[in-house]
């Protein structure tokens, strides 16, 4: 959540201020280049020839988690790897959202029952924003989970929550 | 003068220190390159300790992929496995399938087909070309190219298409199974294999005029990082690697496994420059060696499936009289050529259904361990070469 | 050089050095004692009836009915005469050297094979298998702070690692061993 989330209350201005952000940000998610095991090459050929994120806006991969807005965690997570994933995942500037790529970051995978060094799910680590299943995902269902985050960040909002408003007014 | 005491000093500090010009007080810093880095291909962690832009020791530390693939190798039957052997190398499923598959059938003795034999060659050595194509492209973004990195992933697709079509599965295929290949391939397969290689052949003298012979690309890589004849051997480098330094080894010539030896093919090796169109600045071992050793031996891979397609007999594709099978007592050690060097499997069997131990040699792990030995006072820039042109996978090297 | 002649050879060099040989299995090798491994190895890289200038696999293997662990050695001889040809494989063979599972020690070849380095230490970090000698004998594959040899037959899997939770349900662990 970026300084200007969760701010305003909902009126004319701000449903048009929405819409051209939310536009902005949807359409030029930048990814880290953030490859881990097998799901990477996926994640390479989407960026290649024939799938062409670029499409979507989304083609611009960076090797800085500082530069990046989207972090694909493209394979299995390892104990040893989990402290310096939620390390790069903090070195991103808000707003930041994660996909979990294949089956391996989403639980485990085929890894789940006797992987003792093998991460039960990347959201043990860092919150996750979509869930791409496959073992691994065909580059176009990567393309698919990238739309689903379009679309989430197409409903976000620069008013306050209900939630958030209810606290205000208990507070007060 | 400064008081840095150096340990393994490098010889080019030596001969500064000789010229005079060693009072220039100079400090020692380590980088950490990795294990999030675009040029390591993966999650392999370099750590650097330099002296400005030279490079005193190179230690590579890897595990951050650590899967327990052989823990689960001594919990599953050989079928259920399969699968796993995908992972490892996962690009070149094909190839780890064969190897584990020819592990489980010497040690149960097995039969395989002819056809299932032939459909196997077809499949390791279009995986093999596929995953060289990578290993092309990748190399050139490492060096700063993109272009070739979009055009070899063009003629990949290809070759995924057709396992696609055989198999259902872009990149862990689990195909060669134990005792020969899980389905036949469909109907006009070799018309369509045989149209892509007619396609595909002509393309790779267009690969060497966009990269191989590339100014920029020779000088980064020509005389960087050369490895010996004699330390390759010694270090367990395999592959394009051991090729790359001029020794002519290749297990399916020099201790052919399934039928390896009906073929007839060449085995490229590394030649120093300025005979046969190679740059000038190339020495033996050096990682261009490397990396046009794999651009030969995609020809080559094209010409073992050429032959391979014109013997293929009708009839089964996998042993069909396999149930339950049991692995006796005992114990095997099978390896074959994989993309990047020789894939072993150890597997002992109790009697039971499920291997004792499973272990898998994988070929990047020894490639990558000379790594601070070649690493040691080259430049910065050097390394993401050096470490390309190994071609490591880190599923294989942690397994 | 069949595997028969080269035992044959190791026993007439070394007598009891080596304790027991498989040679009617698929893949025939010899026991060596322990003790004496390091002079055997020397002698199977530098003896030019051997020359077996390739380490190409350690693996380390748990034989837990025995209470011993154990590692096995699997070299080849890669002929260095600097023809054109391709070069063939002119033999290859398997030695195991078994030592106890309570205090594990083996001697290093690490100084005879480099390629020994990497996997004695993935010998240690997966079997525990101390290797003495060798310049930096420390965990490869798991974290420096892990917990235990992961594959020993008798290994626990953990239940969490640093706050993040691992298997859950303990007995799915290793339903097997």
């Amino acid at each position: 959540m970026s300084w200007i989330d969760n701010k305003f209350e909902e009126g004319l201005i701000v449903t048009s201020l929405d819409w051209a952000i939310n536009w902005g940000r949807q359409n030029s998610i930048w990814p880290m280049t953030f490859g881990l095991a097998c799901c990477a090459i996926e994640m390479m050929a989407v960026g290649a020839s024939r799938f062409d994120i670029d499409r979507f806006g989304a083609g611009a991969f960076r090797a800085s988690p500082r530069q990046s807005d989207l972090m694909i965690v493209a394979g299995t997570v390892t104990y040893k790897m989990a402290s310096r994933l939620k390390r790069l995942y903090n070195q991103m500037p808000d707003p930041k959202y994660v996909i979990a790529m294949g089956a391996c970051t989403i639980g485990g995978g085929p890894y789940f029952k006797h992987g003792y060094h093998v991460v039960k799910g990347v959201d043990l680590v860092v919150p996750v924003d979509v869930y791409v299943p496959g073992c691994p995902p065909r580059p176009e269902a990567l393309i698919e989970g990238l739309m689903r985050l379009q679309d989430k960040i197409r409903h976000q909002t620069r008013a306050k929550d209900p939630i958030s408003r209810v606290k205000e007014e208990v507070l007060n | 003068m400064a008081d840095v005491v150096i340990e393994s000093t490098p010889d080019v500090l030596m001969d500064l220190d000789k010229s005079g010009q060693g009072d220039v007080r100079t400090e020692e810093m380590l980088v950490n390159m990795g294990p999030q880095h675009p040029a390591t291909h993966g999650v392999l962690r370099v750590v650097l300790r330099t002296d400005g832009e030279m490079v005193l020791e190179s230690i590579p530390h890897v595990g951050y992929l650590h899967r327990c693939a052989e823990k689960i190798g001594e919990n599953l039957q050989p079928y259920q496995y399969i699968p796993y052997t995908d992972r490892m190398d996962y690009l070149a499923g094909m190839n780890n399938n064969q190897a584990y598959a020819l592990a489980i059938e010497k040690l149960a003795g097995v039969e395989v087909p002819e056809r299932g034999k032939y459909l196997r060659v077809i499949f390791a050595e279009l995986n093999r070309v596929a995953s060289h194509l990578v290993a092309f492209g990748t190399y050139g973004l490492d060096m700063g190219a993109f272009t070739p990195f979009l055009y070899s992933f063009r003629e990949r697709e290809m070759i995924l298409d057709m396992c696609e079509s055989a198999c259902g599965a872009r990149l862990t295929y689990s195909y060669l199974t134990i005792g020969g290949a899980h389905d036949d391939v469909p109907d006009r397969f070799f018309d369509v294999l045989l149209e892509f290689l007619d396609y595909f052949e002509p393309k790779i003298p267009e690969y060497n005029q966009l990269l191989s012979f590339n100014h920029i690309f020779v000088k980064r890589t020509a005389d960087v990082g050369v490895i010996s004849a004699s330390d390759a051997i010694a270090w367990g480098l395999t592959g394009p690697c051991l090729r790359g330094s001029g020794v002519k080894w290749d297990l399916r010539r020099s201790a052919p496994y399934e039928i390896y030896d009906r073929f007839e093919f060449d085995i490229p090796v590394g030649v120093a420059g300025g005979t046969d169109g190679i740059p000038r600045s190339v020495v033996v071992g050096d990682c261009w060696s490397r990396y046009f050793v794999r651009v030969l031996e995609m020809q080559q891979s094209c010409r073992i499936i050429r032959q391979a397609i014109e013997q293929i007999p009708d009839g089964d594709h996998i042993n069909k009289k396999l149930k339950n099978l049991k692995l006796p007592a005992g114990e095997v050690y099978m390896e074959i050529e994989n993309p990047r060097g020789q894939l072993g499997f150890y597997v002992q069997g109790d009697g039971s259904a499920i291997p004792s131990r499973v272990k898998a040699r994988g070929p990047s792990f020894s490639n990558i361990s000379i790594l601070n030995h070649i690493g040691r006072g080259c430049l910065l820039a050097d390394i993401p070469a050096i470490v390309g042109s190994t071609d490591i996978v880190m599923g294989e090297v942690d397994r | 050089m069949t595997s028969e002649e080269i035992c044959d050879i190791l026993k007439g060099e070394f007598g009891e050095a080596v304790t027991d040989s498989v040679m009617d299995a698929r893949r025939p090798y010899v026991v060596i004692d322990a003790a004496r491994w390091e002079e055997v190895a020397r002698f199977l890289r530098d003896d030019p009836r051997m020359a077996f200038n390739m380490l190409q696999c350690l693996s380390a293997i748990d034989l837990l009915e025995d209470n011993k662990l154990g590692a096995v050695y699997d070299f080849f001889c890669i002929p260095q005469d600097g023809t054109d040809d391709v070069l063939t494989l002119r033999h290859h063979f398997a030695v195991r050297v078994v030592t106890d599972r309570d205090d594990p020690h083996l001697p290093t070849v690490s100084h005879l094979w480099p390629a020994a380095d990497w996997h004695e230490r993935e010998a240690f970090d997966m079997m525990g298998i101390v290797f003495d000698g060798h310049p930096n004998l420390e965990r490869i594959l798991c974290p420096d702070d892990w917990e235990g040899y992961p594959l020993r037959k008798d290994y626990e899997f953990p239940l969490e690692y640093h706050g993040i939770p691992g298997t859950t349900e303990h007995e799915l662990t290793n339903p097997r061993h």
